[in-house]
């Protein structure tokens, strides 16, 4: 009995794992566009990135990715969207705000010497962001990021309560009909927690890769 | 001053809120002149440095490098205040070392000094690496060109970090407090590569230093600080044998306790 | 073709939305009451010397917070039976989302005990402090003050994680919303309402958060407005 429903449940691991990472793709660009916006010296882009931030944060995931999928394909949007794209969407607006908090407490971790050094050399404004300030930005950023990249993974699951098959969907799916629920969900947290830990692991193994110093100043 | 002077400041003046750092401040520095500034904390020398860097703004006076104005550029009537571009063309001529070092956590050595030549001054990746490895050379660290930061101890960083601003060729060169964040026994080798660059260079160089030995037999002048101001200010055997101002002899006296 | 937003429907289904939402309001309450004393236990029992104690419960507490809320809940309403608990949908919906948290608040816990410095546990020893003052008098008061904080945002992040007891038949405010979507063809309104109700109060209760970080600090800590 096993033997058969483990295809169907890897079919969904394999769901789970692609909108986990389109996801996080998604929300790591948020997160950067909306913590540069905050930090921004326009009103305006400030404002926009507050209210962004603000109202994904506020709200329910669940809520979020109902209103995606039940609301939008609704005049006046009328936009109809996949559970797929909703999925995508949904998880990369929701967790893309709390990223942006990550985000912009990295870029403000960068120590003022720095910039003052670059600015020293000439160093033009944008090469001096992204040769200086960004790659020591993204060290800090790595270990609660780490921890949200968690949170994303686990809100994947709610996308079976829009109807995508992801692994929860699947795992749902079969204890419906083999009434194994023990042993159905019991292989699903396990997949969820192996999940988890590949997350953890290339996380950490990314740090070790970029952190070659805490600081270069004084000790 | 026969030539005229490479720096110029006039009437400087810089408040933060309601505390003036730099009081009207007026001084000029002949070019390859070695000037240390000294005084008490918070008298306003280090701010001197950073407007003259242009990392803050002054908030009255100009200040002038080699006849052209640096804080201020050329107006419809007169001047205004610098625009980005015209400040970053006036940085171009001036180097400065930090207290911190500030070297680029996440770079080596060798690409700490080689970043500023290749990214501003657009050489080519091959001919600023060159120029990086030779300037190590120099400050004695060339066998350290694929260090990080972090495996590099505090006085060979700062060696590095004089190599890095030295990269640029400018014409004049600024010390803020370079040995102040080193254990004592780090500060000799940093100050020997300050001395080499004095004696082969026609650098303009302004220090800012709580090091009176290196300041005695370095500097060409030595100014004293007191509350946003230039007390007084002479050639070291001036300064350091008669004082005129009792300000002046109370510092030097507990400096002196100190060392 | 009807209107875009009905809003004479918007105020006839307030009532049930309401209703739906204190529902919601005292589920998180409950499901807060749990998560703040069995997250008290689990610190504790980690900070067990007992090699046999601290280190499965470290591993049960880092395993429910790796794996997904949903499907605890459905293991404890689908499986707990299996083992002779039969819970309601709402009572497995509490224990659920209490225990998941509870987890969580256990680490808030332990982070807040660890960063009392340890001189003041030696400072308590030297003046012979028994340990029920020392605890009550001097560790407590210091853990306390940064943990209040993290534990008011982990109670925001709770009542936002309510709807997902809906999976479970659980009637709060994201299923009554979807309910009456269903039943009336007007999704519009109701999940907005529902969206809408959920921002107003994370927001209220993400400022009353910082308030009371505000007031609760010490007065060296707090900003001064710099000169």
């Amino acid at each position: 009995m096993l033997r058969e429903i483990l295809p169907l449940l890897l079919d969904g691991t394999l769901t789970t794992i692609e909108i986990t990472l389109l996801a996080s793709a998604l929300a790591m660009l948020l997160a950067m566009l909306a913590a540069l916006g905050k930090l921004s010296r326009w009103r305006g882009l400030r404002w926009l990135a507050k209210l962004y931030i603000e109202f994904f944060r506020g709200t329910s995931l669940l809520v979020q990715l109902f209103w995606l999928y039940f609301v939008l394909p609704l005049p006046p949007f009328n936009v109809s969207l996949s559970p797929f794209s909703v999925a995508v969407f949904g998880l990369g607006l929701h967790i893309g705000a709390y990223g942006a908090e990550i985000m912009r407490g990295a870029l403000q971790s960068v120590p003022r010497g720095q910039i003052e050094a670059a600015i020293a050399l000439n160093i033009p404004p944008l090469r001096r962001f992204t040769r200086i300030v960004l790659p020591q930005a993204l060290v800090n950023a790595i270990g609660p990021g780490t921890n949200l990249l968690i949170e994303l993974l686990k809100g994947t699951s709610l996308v079976s309560l829009v109807t995508l098959a992801d692994l929860s969907f699947r795992a749902n799916q079969v204890v419906q009909v083999t009434y194994l629920s023990r042993e159905v969900f019991g292989i699903t947290l396990l997949i969820y927690f192996a999940l988890a830990q590949c997350i953890n692991l290339a996380m950490r193994l990314l740090a070790r890769r970029m952190a070659h110093a805490p600081a270069g100043g004084a000790r | 001053m026969t030539a005229s002077p490479m720096i110029r400041f006039r009437q400087v003046s810089k408040r933060y809120g309601s505390l003036t750092v730099l009081d009207a401040l007026d001084l000029d520095i002949a070019p390859g002149e070695k000037v240390a500034l000294i005084g008490p904390s918070g008298s306003g020398k280090s701010t001197l440095l950073r407007a003259l860097m242009l990392l803050d703004d002054i908030d009255g006076g100009v200040i002038e490098v080699d006849g052209a104005p640096l804080t201020h550029m050329p107006g419809r009537e007169g001047l205004v205040r610098a625009d980005e571009r015209y400040k970053r063309r006036g940085r171009s001529g001036i180097g400065m070392v930090f207290q911190n070092f500030n070297l680029f956590p996440h770079m080596t050595a060798l690409q700490n000094v080689a970043e500023a030549p290749a990214s501003v001054l657009g050489l080519p990746a091959a001919q600023a690496k060159t120029r990086a490895a030779e300037l190590l050379e120099t400050v004695g660290l060339g066998d350290k060109l694929a260090h990080y930061p972090s495996q590099l101890s505090g006085g060979q960083q700062q060696r590095v970090a004089i190599a890095r601003a030295l990269a640029m060729r400018p014409r004049i060169m600024l010390f803020d407090e370079v040995t102040s964040a080193l254990d004592p026994e780090l500060c000799g080798e940093v100050l020997n590569v300050i001395r080499r660059l004095g004696d082969e260079h026609s650098l303009t160089m302004l220090m800012v230093t709580h090091q009176m030995g290196f300041a005695k037999e370095f500097a060409d002048r030595i100014c004293f600080f007191s509350e946003g101001k230039i007390l007084e200010q002479g050639s070291p055997e001036q300064l350091f044998g008669a004082p005129q101002h009792e300000r002046t002899r109370t510092f030097l006296r507990a400096v002196m306790e100190a060392s | 073709m009807g209107k875009l937003v009905d809003f004479g429907f918007a105020w006839r289904i307030l009532p049930d939305l309401l209703a739906a939402g204190m529902t919601t309001i005292g589920i998180t309450l409950a499901g807060f009451s749990i998560a703040l004393a069995g997250g008290l236990l689990l610190a504790l029992l980690r900070r067990s010397p007992l090699a046999f104690v601290s280190w499965p419960v470290a591993a049960i507490v880092e395993f429910v917070r790796s794996t997904p809320l949903l499907i605890q809940l459905y293991f404890l309403f689908y499986v707990m039976p299996e083992f002779g608990l039969m819970l309601s949908a709402p009572a497995a919906g509490i224990a659920g989302i209490g225990l998941h948290y509870s987890c969580y608040i256990a680490e808030v816990y332990r982070a807040g005990l660890e960063a009392v410095p340890r001189g003041q546990w030696e400072a308590c020893q030297a003046l012979s402090l028994p340990r029920s003052v020392a605890y009550r008098r001097v560790i407590l008061p210091q853990a306390i003050r940064p943990m209040l904080p993290a534990l008011g945002n982990y109670l925001v992040a709770m009542f936002k994680d309510t709807p997902v007891l809906s999976a479970i038949t659980v009637v709060e405010l994201m299923l009554q919303a979807k309910n009456i979507g269903s039943h009336s063809f007007r999704y519009l309104e109701p999940i907005t309402m529902a969206g809408l109700f959920f921002l107003c109060v994370s927001l209220l209760a993400a400022a009353l958060v910082r308030k009371l970080e505000r007031a609760t600090a010490l007065p060296a800590t707090q900003t001064r407005k710099t000169a």
